[in-house]
């Protein structure tokens, strides 16, 4: 088994989605974390506030420095994700596959480093 | 007895079913790649003076399978995951035979994952499947060794980090999954076929290997119309080789070719695939493109073209693939047919300004209909936009001739 990052993706700048394709865009979310939860792939996930309400922390020769976010300067920012554990990269994809759907954006899938010491 | 190149060709050809076989049942490609190199030195080693075994196959496989294992057991002592070790070492050999060539095929669809680069899955298809030294793939492909190993080893640890499983796709999936894997064999082909850049005309090492490949996947899936649609094509291709470079290494369009230089074996070969294709009635893009190579291998001469059909199966080509490149080719069926006005007048809405073979075209249809001058400008416009030093001075000529015309 692997576990796998699942990120959301939207373009800041982009034009909202109406209200009624946001109000699905939930639905579908929410069918979808049940399902995964059902079928035991679920570990964790959640959407995001948009980047403007973010904070960065650095430590810089010990300091800490406090700044407003976002860090990526990119246009390109995630909007959620989950993390799911799968039997493998086909399974965790046919699980993104229903996740680009769900949420109406690109799913970028990363596997983690180590599989979690049992 | 066989010498070391005699050793090196049967490893070549042998050496994808061990490395499948052994990935699958180690779950680990390098390990699985090493333990046939071994496998390899102590064939250089032994046939010389022994002969080669009375099935190769058979021996590269247990010979690298007791590489593995005695590495995993040197390994696992010092880790001490004996346990680990044990599972792997359970003795499954009739079993293990069976299955190769479902293991050859996981390996194909390991190698041309869609969740890695398209030259990643050239490379990998050709080191693992095709038993291609890296040193081989890189010639074929331009790149310095260095530079491929990178391209490799950097694959090689996506698939281990992603988990990309070694799995044949299910009947869900398979229509997207065979995509890459035919469109990789057709790349390799192509590279072979048309350098993209140097001197010669093409590398038919290269070739040779991707009808190999086709071959193999053929005897691996041969109730998919679509990868004996690929082989069809390939052969049919491959059949014109000699012909389509004179004695002097220049390029001999297919109108002028000397029809007697085809390799009728191979036309025969790829028209039987064809009719057989036709007669199971799915077709895809590759059948189509097969098709078409078969009907200008049936006309003795290239007057005797039957254009009408060409056009028909062009036509049927572009409601699976609606491509600019396959409007321009439907295009110069067109003009043999005899209406080059018409022809003209629809590469014209054609957005290929990029593209040289479109400008060949173009010259073409313009030298035909009188317009020398247009078509000398075409033809200088193709000449630089490629890199082939075969189709460069072949252009040259042809804007030659147009512009003697024009005076």
């Amino acid at each position: 088994m692997t576990q796998y990052l699942m990120s959301v993706y939207y373009v800041e700048g982009e034009e909202d989605l109406p209200d009624d394709v946001v109000q699905q865009m939930y639905a579908d979310t929410d069918a979808l974390n049940q399902k995964m939860q059902k079928k035991g792939v679920w570990v964790f996930g959640g959407g995001l506030h948009t980047p403007d309400i973010a904070t960065v922390v650095r430590s810089d020769d010990g300091e800490i420095l406090t700044t407003d976010g976002p860090f990526p300067e990119a246009k390109e920012q995630i909007g959620g994700f989950w993390i799911i554990e799968a039997e493998n990269l086909d399974e965790a994809l046919d699980w993104a596959s229903q996740a680009t759907v769900a949420c109406r954006g690109p799913v970028e899938v990363r596997p983690f480093q180590d599989e979690p010491e049992v | 007895m066989p010498d070391a190149p005699a050793i090196a060709a049967i490893f070549k050809q042998e050496s994808g079913r061990a490395v499948a076989t052994l990935a699958r049942r180690f779950g680990d490609i390098d390990l699985a790649e090493e333990a046939v190199q071994e496998a390899f030195v102590e064939a250089v080693r032994r046939w010389p003076e022994a002969g080669v075994p009375p099935s190769p196959a058979g021996w590269i496989i247990t010979t690298a399978r007791n590489r593995a294992i005695d590495r995993i057991r040197r390994e696992s002592l010092r880790d001490e995951r004996q346990t680990e070790a044990s599972r792997l070492l359970e003795p499954g050999e009739a079993e293990e035979i069976h299955a190769v060539e479902d293991d050859q095929l996981r390996l194909i669809f390991t190698c041309c994952h869609p969740s890695l680069a398209v030259s990643a899955q050239v490379a990998l298809t050709l080191r693992l499947i095709g038993g291609l030294q890296t040193e081989e793939i890189a010639r074929a492909f331009l790149v310095s060794e260095t530079t491929m190993a990178q391209r490799l080893v950097r694959a090689k640890k996506k698939i281990k980090a992603a988990n990309i499983p070694y799995r044949i796709p299910g009947d869900a999936e398979l229509p997207n999954r065979m995509r890459p894997v035919l469109a990789v064999i057709y790349l390799v082909y192509n590279e072979g076929h048309v350098a993209t850049s140097g001197d010669g005309l093409g590398r038919p090492d290269v070739s040779a290997d991707a009808i190999r490949l086709a071959r193999l996947l053929a005897n691996l899936m041969p109730d998919e119309p679509e990868v004996i649609g690929l082989l069809a094509l390939l052969l049919l291709t491959e059949a014109r080789r000699h012909a389509r470079t004179s004695p002097g290494g220049d390029l001999v369009r297919l109108a002028d070719q000397d029809r007697g230089l085809w390799d009728r074996p191979l036309i025969d070969e790829g028209q039987e695939l064809v009719r057989a294709c036709l007669r199971r009635d799915q077709p895809g893009p590759y059948q189509v493109q097969a098709a078409i190579a078969a009907v200008h291998a049936d006309a003795r001469e290239a007057k005797d073209t039957d254009w009408d059909q060409i056009v028909a199966l062009y036509e049927q080509l572009l409601v699976f693939s609606p491509t600019p490149i396959v409007s321009l080719n439907r295009a110069i069926a067109v003009a043999e047919t005899g209406d080059v006005a018409g022809a003209l007048e629809e590469i014209d809405r054609l957005e290929l300004v990029e593209y040289h073979l479109y400008h060949a075209a173009r010259g073409d249809f313009l030298e035909r209909l009188g317009r020398n001058e247009d078509a000398a400008d075409a033809y200088a416009r193709a000449r630089s936009l490629t890199v082939n030093e075969t189709e460069r001075e072949h252009l040259h000529r042809l804007e030659q001739r147009a512009l003697q015309g024009a005076t």
